[in-house]
């Protein structure tokens, strides 16, 4: 789960972590009132939502102006316009996809003088099955490209979990860094605070992108990207109340209300499976059979006909579909349940399109005369490779 | 005799009284498995209240079950709250074997629970995993124990219903196998391919193997190098695999925690060609997996 930059400084403010004073806004008049408690003559306004890129990114509407989603103001004038303008209108980053994202909240914080940006991360770092820091002096640049052009200017510290953060960790990472003096000190604090932060809340991605030192020499995390381990979600209703809906894909949204794994991709062929690697596999194999998927989507263990039935209403939300494939590998579950469950909920739902149902697993044949019994337009198919290769015949001959 | 679990592994179960617990230490016990004893905190020396538990001894804690009925294994569906919890009493209870089913646990208690295991004397399988299964000789997990059949291939996978599809297709080509493994989806688990593999290399019972895996991390890759460098030491034995996620797109998470590509790393074509130098053959669709491997053992 992500939040928004705001939620993330307030984290860190939480936590004694110096970052620049701001206030969010969700209107023209709030984003105007943060004159009085910011200290100015400069006041940054930045657009939130869950994407980077922002800077850089434009909007799709002429009324927002030709300026990025970071915007530069030094009146109370100067910070209304530039929320009135990014409010309701639609951001469009190298992140966001060509859709963009609506703004519907701004973040007014104050202007500081730049001396240097470096980049700091945290995660869990499967390799070692440990949190570690990334670091690198090359900061507000796409980590990624650093990563592939200089990788010698990255340099990665893991924390043992047993024996937790150390000094000489954050010492490691500042003389990397190339901080001096006071800094060094200042930094081996930073990340001994921010390494509390991930473990307190379960984060499973920290990024500060830049860490800046300022004109004054002081560490300040000017952006913070965070988000979180949604299996540790329970333990921090804190976080849980951060969670921005507006910013999540809808169908996503409700498929997790029925424990759904639902990813909507652009291809015609709606699927559904049990189990995420076979769910993978079954849109690589509509690929290969020259289709492409619609969506991933994961039913999971129990295979009801209420999840069933809330699974096909997703798939069938996607105008794109043309035919549904249903691949389960019931396991211990037994073929005769689930087949009620698909007719059952293909009887209500009125499905149009050609359904193809492969069933494998406990009474199996008891599973496929449910199937031909209902009376609905269900071709069976006895493997995998018989259900990819039934489904898009199926749909060519729709077409 | 396979590799980790066979007819002479003792098992108990953790969490026996859940109703996960309860329905596939039935099922396992059904299949064969000797289940030796089940742990629910509280209710030590208390009877199972399903009929057909009920011979199972209970214990509130795993080291006495361990100390009391000499069980070698452990399989655990305790809930992702306290699952590492369970796990860590589990290695401290000196369990050579620990089958962590349960599905959701954070990564953090994970990262603790990894670093546990370090100078241990536990392996542990999973979490978020199917088990493991040895044909006709021992069940531990959730794996369907009508498509397996007894014979020569080893299986190991990260997915758990493509290990199924593995197993159903070695079983229609008349292959069987001798241990299938689901090592599970999490970025942070216990036993990962090379450790799995290392075994099956080793396995006089084991001829052949597939190896299943998805996008996302690096294991993948890491295994080929593995199964290159014994190449090279004379150990070999015929392989086919697959990965699941080609058609993934970048920086979406299909599912399994650990199946994300991201910073364009995980992609299934540099895992594909990874596997290939390493001189696996790879199965051209899902379906072809058991058809793959019979090419490769044939030569």
């Amino acid at each position: 789960m992500n939040i928004h930059e705001h939620q993330a400084k307030e984290l860190l403010e939480q936590f004694g972590i110096p970052a620049p004073k701001g206030f969010v806004a969700f209107n023209v008049k709030e984003a105007g009132e943060a004159v009085q408690r910011l200290p100015g003559p400069v006041y940054v306004i930045k657009a939130q939502i869950h994407a980077g890129g922002r800077g850089k990114g434009r909007f799709k509407e002429a009324s927002a102006g030709e300026k990025g989603g970071v915007r530069i103001a030094k009146s109370r004038e100067e910070i209304e316009q530039a929320a009135e303008q990014m409010l309701g209108a639609t951001l469009v980053t190298e992140q966001t996809g060509a859709d963009g994202r609506v703004v519907n909240r701004v973040y007014v914080t104050e202007g500081v003088d730049i001396d240097r940006e470096l980049y700091l991360s945290a995660l869990v770092d499967r390799a070692t099955s440990r949190i570690a820091f990334i670091a690198s002096s090359a900061g507000g640049m796409d980590i990624e490209q650093v990563a592939h052009d200089t990788p010698e200017k990255i340099i990665s510290v893991s924390i043992d979990p047993a024996s937790g953060y150390q000094a000489f960790h954050g010492r490691r990472i500042a003389f990397a860094l190339g901080l001096e003096g006071k800094q060094v000190g200042q930094c081996v604090k930073l990340i001994g605070d921010l390494y509390k932060l991930v473990l307190d809340k379960d984060m499973s991605m920290l990024e500060i992108n830049p860490l800046i030192v300022t004109k004054g020499g002081e560490l300040s995390c000017l952006d913070a990207k965070f988000s979180f381990d949604s299996n540790a979600l329970y333990r921090h209703p804190d976080v849980m109340e951060m969670r921005d809906l507006t910013e999540e894909d809808p169908a996503e949204v409700e498929a997790s209300k029925y424990d759904l794994s639902y990813v909507k991709l652009d291809g015609s062929i709606g699927c559904m499976v049990n189990g995420a690697g076979l769910a993978m596999a079954t849109m690589d194999i509509i690929k290969l059979c020259g289709e492409e998927p619609a969506n991933f989507l994961d039913v999971g263990g129990g295979a009801s006909k209420e999840k069933v039935q809330a699974a096909f209403k997703i798939i069938l939300s996607d105008p794109s579909v043309k035919g549904i494939l249903v691949n389960i590998f019931g396991g211990i579950m037994r073929c005769d349940i689930i087949a009620e469950g698909v007719v059952a909920a293909a009887r209500e739902m009125e499905i149009t399109v050609p359904l193809v149902v492969r069933l494998e697993g406990t009474n199996v044949e008891l599973g496929k005369k449910i199937l031909a019994e209902s009376g609905l337009k269900i071709t069976p198919a006895d493997n995998l490779g018989d259900a990819a290769e039934k489904i898009t015949a199926a749909v060519k001959e729709a077409a | 005799m396979a590799i980790l679990v066979d007819k002479n592994t003792k098992v108990i179960c953790q969490g026996i009284t859940g109703a996960q617990g309860t329905f596939h230490t039935k099922q396992a016990k059904a299949y064969g498995t000797q289940i030796v004893g089940g742990v629910t905190p509280g209710k030590g020396g208390s009877k199972h209240p399903d009929a057909e538990l009920a011979d199972v001894p209970m214990f509130n804690s795993a080291a006495e079950a361990r100390a009391v009925t000499g069980a070698d294994a452990t399989s655990i569906y305790v809930p992702p709250p306290f699952a590492a919890d369970a796990i860590l009493e589990a290695i401290d209870a000196g369990f050579p074997f620990i089958v962590a089913i349960t599905e959701g646990i954070p990564v953090l208690d994970m990262v603790k629970v990894k670093r546990a295991l370090t100078g241990s004397g536990s392996r542990l399988l999973g979490p978020n995993c199917p088990g493991i299964l040895t044909p006709n000789q021992c069940k531990i997990g959730i794996m369907p124990g009508n498509i397996f059949k007894p014979g020569r291939v080893g299986i190991v996978s990260r997915s758990g219903t493509l290990t199924y599809e593995a197993v159903k297709q070695t079983s229609d080509v008349d292959l069987g196998q001798s241990t299938a493994v689901g090592i599970g989806g999490d970025p942070v688990k216990g036993l990962e391919f090379i450790e799995v593999l290392e075994l099956f290399l080793g396995d006089p019972d084991t001829d052949s193997i597939i190896l299943i895996g998805e996008i996302g991390g690096s294991a993948e890759e890491e295994a080929a190098e593995f199964i290159k460098s014994e190449a090279k030491k004379g150990r070999s034995k015929p392989m086919a695999g697959f990965i699941a996620g080609s058609t993934a797109p970048p920086g979406r998470r299909m599912g399994h925690a650990g199946a994300i590509i991201s910073g364009g790393k995980g992609k299934a074509e540099d895992k594909f060609e990874a596997m290939r130098s390493a001189g696996i053959a790879i199965a051209p669709s899902p379906s072809a997996l058991g058809t793959t491997l019979l090419g490769a053992i044939k030569g």
